[in-house]
C-alpha cells in the first residue's frame, strides 16, 4: 500500500513539528537579543547570562536540585526493594492499584491530602516537606520500572548463587542488584527528572518564603505575574537538561523510556 | 569434604526465612511511605468533604453532606460537565492524531523505531509549565501564529486563539499526546503479524484488513490511551489556569481557589472525592471492558 | 549397600497445598555412583532433586548426609551443588567470574581459586573462552561452564537437572557418554534427573523410576529393563509386549492363545498379563513346541536402520505385536505386511506381572 504509507509518514512528521515547534520557538527566542517573539533583533546570549546573575533563580535551582536529589535517592531505595518484594509474590490487584495509584490521582488531588496532612500534624513546611511528597510518586515511578525489569529476570541464577554458597545478602549484592542495576538507575534518572520538573505539589507543600521555592514554582511566578524574557532562556536549560537525563536513562537502561 | 561437615554442625536447624516473610519485610518501608504519605492524607481529605467550613477559614467538625449537596448546584454542575466536555474533545484529538502516527511508527524499518518512538516521547520528560507557556508565545496576539498567517495574507486580524477553550484543549492535546501515541504502538506490537497477513491471503484489501482486523484488535491500547488522558485532563489545573486566563474554570481550578483563596478547605475535598470517583469510575468500565475483550477472545478460540 | 551410602533419604514426603508432590519416599546413594531419578512428568524427580539441593524442605522424613542429619541445613551450607536446567549461567560475570564464584563463597585463597579455577577450564576446554560473557557462548560451551562452575566446588553429590534436555539427538546420545565418562574420572556421585528412559539406561549405574510422588522400582539397568516390579515399570522403561489373561496353574490363561507358560505364579484367578520385550520374540511360521505363541497377521513393517520392527496384529490384543528382527538377520527379507505368522517366546523371557 505505498500511497498510505506515504501519507502515514506525511502524518508523522506533522505530529513531530507540533511536537517540537513550541520547543524550538522557546530556545530560538531565549538567543533573541529583544526577547519578544515580535521580532528578531539579533543573536544575543545576553539573557542567559541575567538568569545566571539573579540570585531568587539561582536558588531557586538550588532548591530544586536538592529536593530532586534527596526524594529521589529515598524513592529509588524504597522502590526498588518494593519491586523486589511483590514480584516474587503472586500477582495481587489491590497490590498493583496501591503501587500505581500515586501515579493516577490527579497531582492537585495528591497536594491538597499532603497540604492537609501536614496541617492536621502541626507539621512546618519547607523544603523538607516537598521532599516527602516527592518520594511518594516517585516510589510508585521506580518501582513500575523496576517490576518490569523483573518480569524477565531468570530467578535460578538467584538458586545458583546460593548453591554454590553464597548467604542471601552476598546473593543481592553480587548477583542481583548488578543484575537489575541498569533497570534501576534508569528508573532514577526518569524520578530525577520528574522531581525537577514538578510543581502543584511542590506549590502546595512548601513553606513560605525564597528558602523552599522550588524552580517550577518560580516559572509559575514568572509566567503568571509578568513575563520577562530570561524565562525562555530558563525555559531552554531546563528542557535540554531533562532531555539529557531522559537519552541517557535509555541509553543505560535500554530501552526505559520507550517501553521497548 | 570435611568442611561440609564442619558447617552443618554450626548452622542449626531451620534459620531459613520463609519467602512471604521475606517479600514483606522488603515491601514494608515502601508501603510504610506510601500509607503514611498518601493513604492516610487521602483518608483525610475524604473526612474533610463531609464537614464544614470554619467561620475563619477553618474546620467546624459538623457532620453532614452539605458540601455534596453544593457540589451538585448548577453553577458547580456546569464546570464538572464542561470540564468533562474539554477532557473529552482533548481525547478525541489526541487519539485521532495518535493513531495514525503510533501506525506510521510501528511500519517504519525495526531499527529506527524505537528512535522514532524517544523522539515522540522527548517533549513529554519536559517541564509542564515550560510546555504549556510555549503555548502561550505561541497563540498570544502577536505570538509566531498569528504573524506567520498575518505574514501569508491568510488573515487580517490576529485570530483570539488564546485564553479561551481552544488554547486549553490544544494544550491538554500537546501535553498528553505522546503517552496516547506510546500507548496506542504498544498495542500494535502486540498484534500478531500473521493476522494482518492471514487477511490479504483471504483476499481483504488494505484498507478493508485495518478496519476489520487491526483496529478492533488495538482497540484496548486505544481505549488506555484514551482513558489516561480523559482523567488527566479532567484534573488538570495548569492548563487552563495558564491558557485559559481566568476566564476557563475547570475542576482543577475549583480545587485550587477553595485552598487558596476561598479557604473552603472541606469543599475542595468534597470536590476532590467527586473527581476521584469518577477517575474509578472510569478506570474500572475500562478493566471490565478490557476482560470482556480478552473472555470473548479465548471463547473464540475454544 | 556395602559401604555407607553418601547420602539417603527417609520417608521424606513434601506436599504443595492439596498436592502431594513427594510421598513417604526413601533412597539411599551410594558413593561413587551415577544414579538417575526417572519418571513422566509431574511425577515428583525434580521436587525430589531440590530437596537434596536444599531448596525445599520436606514436611516429614529426613535427609542424610554421610550419615549426618542435614534435613534442616540451607542449600548455601550443603556440599552438594546443582546444575540447573536452563544453567543459570551469572549473565554479568565472565566464565572465569562465574567458575571462581562457588570458590570465593568458600572464603579460599585467592591463589588457590585461581589455580583450581584453571584447572577445571583447562578440564573443560574452556581456557580460551574464560574472559567471554555467556550471552557469548554457545548452548554446549554454556552447559560446560555450568558443569564446571558446580565441580570446581568438588561436592560430594552433584545434582544435575534434566541437563541434555535442551540438545539435539546426535548431541544429546554424545554427551550422555560424556557425562557417563566424566563421571568416573573425577569419581564424585552424580544424579540426574530425567523424563527419557534410554538416556536414563544408558547413563545410570543405578535408577528409581518414580510415579505420583512414590519410587515405584529401584535398581540397575538391566533389573528394571528384564524383572520390571510392576505394568507401569515394564511400560514406562523400552518397548513391551502385554499378553493379558487370568493366572493359572502353570502361567497365565488368555481367551486368544491358550495357556501361556510362565515362570512367575501368583494366586490363581487373578487379572494378569505377560510381558515380553520385542528382541525376544521369534517371528516363526510354525509353533516350537516348547515356545508360548500367539498367532496373528503382519500389519506394518518398520525399518529402522539397524533393526526391523514388525507390528503383528493379534487376536485378543489391541496393540500390535511389535518383534524386533535385527537388520543382519538372514530372516528379515522374508517377511512382507499380510503374511500370518506365528509370534513366539520361550516362556522364561515373559514375565508374569499381576499389577
Amino acid at each position: 500500500m505505498p500511497d498510505a504509507s506515504r501519507w502515514l509518514r506525511a502524518h508523522l512528521w506533522l505530529v513531530y513539528a507540533f511536537l517540537y515547534l513550541p520547543i524550538l520557538v522557546l530556545m530560538g527566542l531565549s538567543f533573541n537579543r529583544g526577547g519578544m517573539p515580535t521580532a528578531w533583533t539579533g543573536f544575543s546570549t545576553a539573557w542567559y547570562g541575567k538568569l545566571i546573575a539573579s540570585p531568587q533563580i539561582v536558588s531557586s535551582a538550588v532548591n530544586t536540585l536538592i529536593v530532586a536529589a534527596v526524594s529521589t535517592a529515598i524513592a529509588t531505595a524504597l522502590g526498588t526493594l518494593l519491586a523486589l518484594g511483590v514480584e516474587r509474590r503472586r500477582q495481587s490487584n489491590a497490590l498493583d492499584a496501591l503501587l500505581f495509584a500515586p501515579m493516577i490521582i490527579p497531582d492537585i488531588v495528591l497536594a491538597i491530602s499532603l497540604l492537609s496532612f501536614y496541617t492536621l500534624l502541626g507539621f512546618s513546611l519547607g523544603l523538607h516537606s516537598i521532599i516527602l511528597s516527592h518520594v511518594v510518586f516517585n516510589i510508585a515511578f521506580v518501582c513500575a520500572i523496576v517490576r518490569t525489569r523483573l518480569k524477565h529476570f531468570d530467578y535460578s541464577v538467584v538458586e545458583a548463587s546460593i548453591d554454590l554458597g553464597a548467604s542471601e545478602f552476598t546473593t543481592f549484592r553480587r548477583v542481583t542488584l548488578p543484575m537489575i542495576w541498569p533497570g534501576v538507575l534508569a528508573g532514577a534518572m526518569l524520578a530525577f527528572t520528574l522531581s525537577v520538573d514538578e510543581f502543584i505539589i511542590a506549590f502546595f507543600t512548601a513553606g513560605p518564603g525564597e528558602s523552599s521555592t522550588t524552580l517550577p514554582m518560580r516559572i509559575y511566578a514568572m509566567i503568571r505575574f509578568g513575563v520577562t524574557p530570561e524565562i525562555n532562556a530558563m525555559a531552554t536549560i531546563v528542557m535540554l537538561f531533562s532531555f539529557t537525563l531522559v537519552l541517557a536513562s535509555q541509553r543505560i537502561g535500554k530501552g526505559v523510556v520507550t517501553g521497548s | 569434604m570435611l568442611r561440609g561437615v564442619r558447617d552443618f554442625r554450626r548452622a542449626g536447624r531451620g534459620s531459613n526465612m520463609t519467602p512471604r516473610l521475606r517479600s514483606w519485610l522488603l515491601m514494608l518501608p515502601g508501603i510504610g511511605w506510601l500509607t503514611v504519605f498518601m493513604i492516610v492524607p487521602c483518608l483525610i481529605v475524604f473526612f474533610y468533604s463531609f464537614f464544614e467550613r470554619g467561620v475563619y477559614g477553618g474546620i467546624d467538625y459538623i457532620f453532614g453532606f452539605q458540601n455534596f449537596e453544593r457540589a451538585g448546584e448548577p453553577v458547580y454542575r456546569t464546570i464538572f460537565l464542561l470540564s468533562a466536555r474539554i477532557a473529552l474533545e482533548a481525547t478525541v484529538i489526541a487519539v485521532l492524531l495518535a493513531y495514525p502516527a503510533a501506525y506510521a511508527i510501528s511500519r517504519a524499518p525495526k531499527e529506527r523505531q524505537t528512535r522514532y518512538l524517544l523522539l515522540v516521547m522527548l517533549p513529554f520528560w519536559s517541564n509542564y509549565l515550560i510546555r504549556t507557556y510555549a503555548w502561550i508565545v505561541l497563540l498570544n496576539r502577536a505570538g509566531l501564529i498569528n504573524r506567520g498567517l498575518a505574514g501569508m495574507g491568510v488573515i487580517d486580524e490576529p485570530l483570539p486563539i488564546l485564553y479561551n477553550e481552544f488554547a486549553v484543549v490544544t494544550g491538554l492535546v500537546y501535553n498528553y499526546l505522546p503517552f496516547v501515541i506510546l500507548a496506542i504502538y504498544a498495542s500494535i506490537q502486540r498484534m500478531d503479524p500473521a493476522l494482518r497477513e492471514a487477511s490479504e491471503d483471504l483476499g481483504a484489501s488494505g484498507w478493508t484488513t485495518f478496519r476489520r482486523v487491526t483496529l478492533p484488535m488495538t482497540l484496548p491500547g486505544v481505549a488506555a490511551g484514551a482513558v489516561f488522558v480523559f482523567v488527566l485532563s479532567i484534573g488538570n489545573f495548569i492548563t487552563p489556569d495558564l491558557l485559559g486566563g481566568g476566564r476557563l474554570q475547570m475542576v482543577g481550578n475549583l480545587i485550587y481557589d477553595q485552598f487558596l483563596s476561598a479557604r473552603d478547605w472541606p469543599f475542595g475535598a468534597a470536590l476532590s472525592l467527586i473527581l476521584i470517583l469518577i477517575m474509578t469510575l472510569l478506570l474500572f468500565a475500562q478493566a471490565m471492558a478490557v476482560n470482556r475483550a480478552r473472555g470473548e477472545g479465548r471463547r473464540a478460540d475454544a | 549397600m556395602s559401604a555407607a551410602p553418601v547420602m539417603a533419604l527417609e520417608r521424606v514426603t513434601r506436599r504443595f497445598g492439596r498436592v502431594t508432590a513427594v510421598d513417604g519416599v526413601s533412597l539411599e546413594l551410594a558413593e561413587g555412583e551415577f544414579f538417575a531419578l526417572l519418571g513422566p512428568s509431574g511425577c515428583g524427580k525434580t521436587t525430589l532433586l531440590r530437596i537434596l539441593a536444599g531448596f525445599e524442605a520436606p514436611d516429614e522424613g529426613r535427609v542424610m548426609l554421610d550419615g549426618k542429619d542435614i534435613t534442616g541445613l540451607r542449600a548455601n551450607r550443603r556440599p552438594v551443588n546443582l546444575m540447573f536446567q536452563s544453567y543459570a549461567l551469572f549473565p554479568h560475570m565472565t566464565v572465569w567470574g562465574n567458575v571462581a564464584y562457588g570458590l570465593e563463597m568458600e572464603g579460599l585463597p585467592r591463589a588457590e581459586i585461581a589455580r583450581r579455577t584453571g584447572e577445571i577450564l583447562e578440564l573443560a576446554e574452556l581456557s580460551d573462552l574464560a574472559g567471554r560473557k555467556p550471552d557469548q557462548l554457545s548452548g554446549g560451551q554454556r552447559q560446560r561452564v555450568a558443569l564446571a562452575r558446580a565441580l570446581v566446588k568438588r561436592p560430594r553429590v552433584l545434582l544435575l537437572d534434566e541437563p541434555l534436555a535442551a540438545l539435539d539427538k546426535k548431541l544429546r546420545e554424545q554427551m550422555q557418554l560424556e557425562l557417563k565418562r566424566l563421571q568416573h574420572e573425577v569419581g564424585l556421585t552424580f544424579v540426574v534427573v530425567t523424563h527419557d528412559q534410554e538416556e536414563a539406561l544408558v547413563m545410570a549405574d543405578r535408577l528409581a523410576l518414580m510415579d505420583a510422588g512414590r519410587v515405584v522400582q529401584t535398581g540397575g539397568p538391566r533389573d528394571l529393563y528384564e524383572n520390571p516390579a510392576s505394568r507401569f515399570v515394564a511400560g514406562f522403561i523400552g518397548v513391551s509386549n502385554f499378553f493379558e489373561g487370568t493366572t493359572a496353574a502353570g502361567g497365565l490363561a488368555t481367551e486368544a492363545h491358550g495357556l501361556l507358560r510362565s515362570a512367575g505364579e501368583g494366586a490363581p484367578g487373578r487379572p494378569a498379563a505377560i510381558m515380553v520385550r520385542p528382541e525376544r520374540i521369534v517371528l516363526a511360521a510354525e509353533k516350537p513346541a516348547d515356545h508360548n505363541g500367539a498367532l496373528g497377521e503382519i500389519a506394518d513393517i518398520a525399518y529402522h536402520g539397524n533393526d526391523l520392527n514388525l507390528h503383528v496384529a493379534v487376536a485378543g490384543s489391541e496393540r500390535a505385536v511389535i518383534a524386533r528382527v535385527g537388520a543382519a538377520d538372514e530372516t528379515a527379507s522374508r517377511w512382507r505386511p499380510g503374511q500370518r505368522v506365528w509370534c513366539c517366546w520361550r516362556p522364561e523371557h515373559g514375565r508374569l506381572l499381576t499389577e
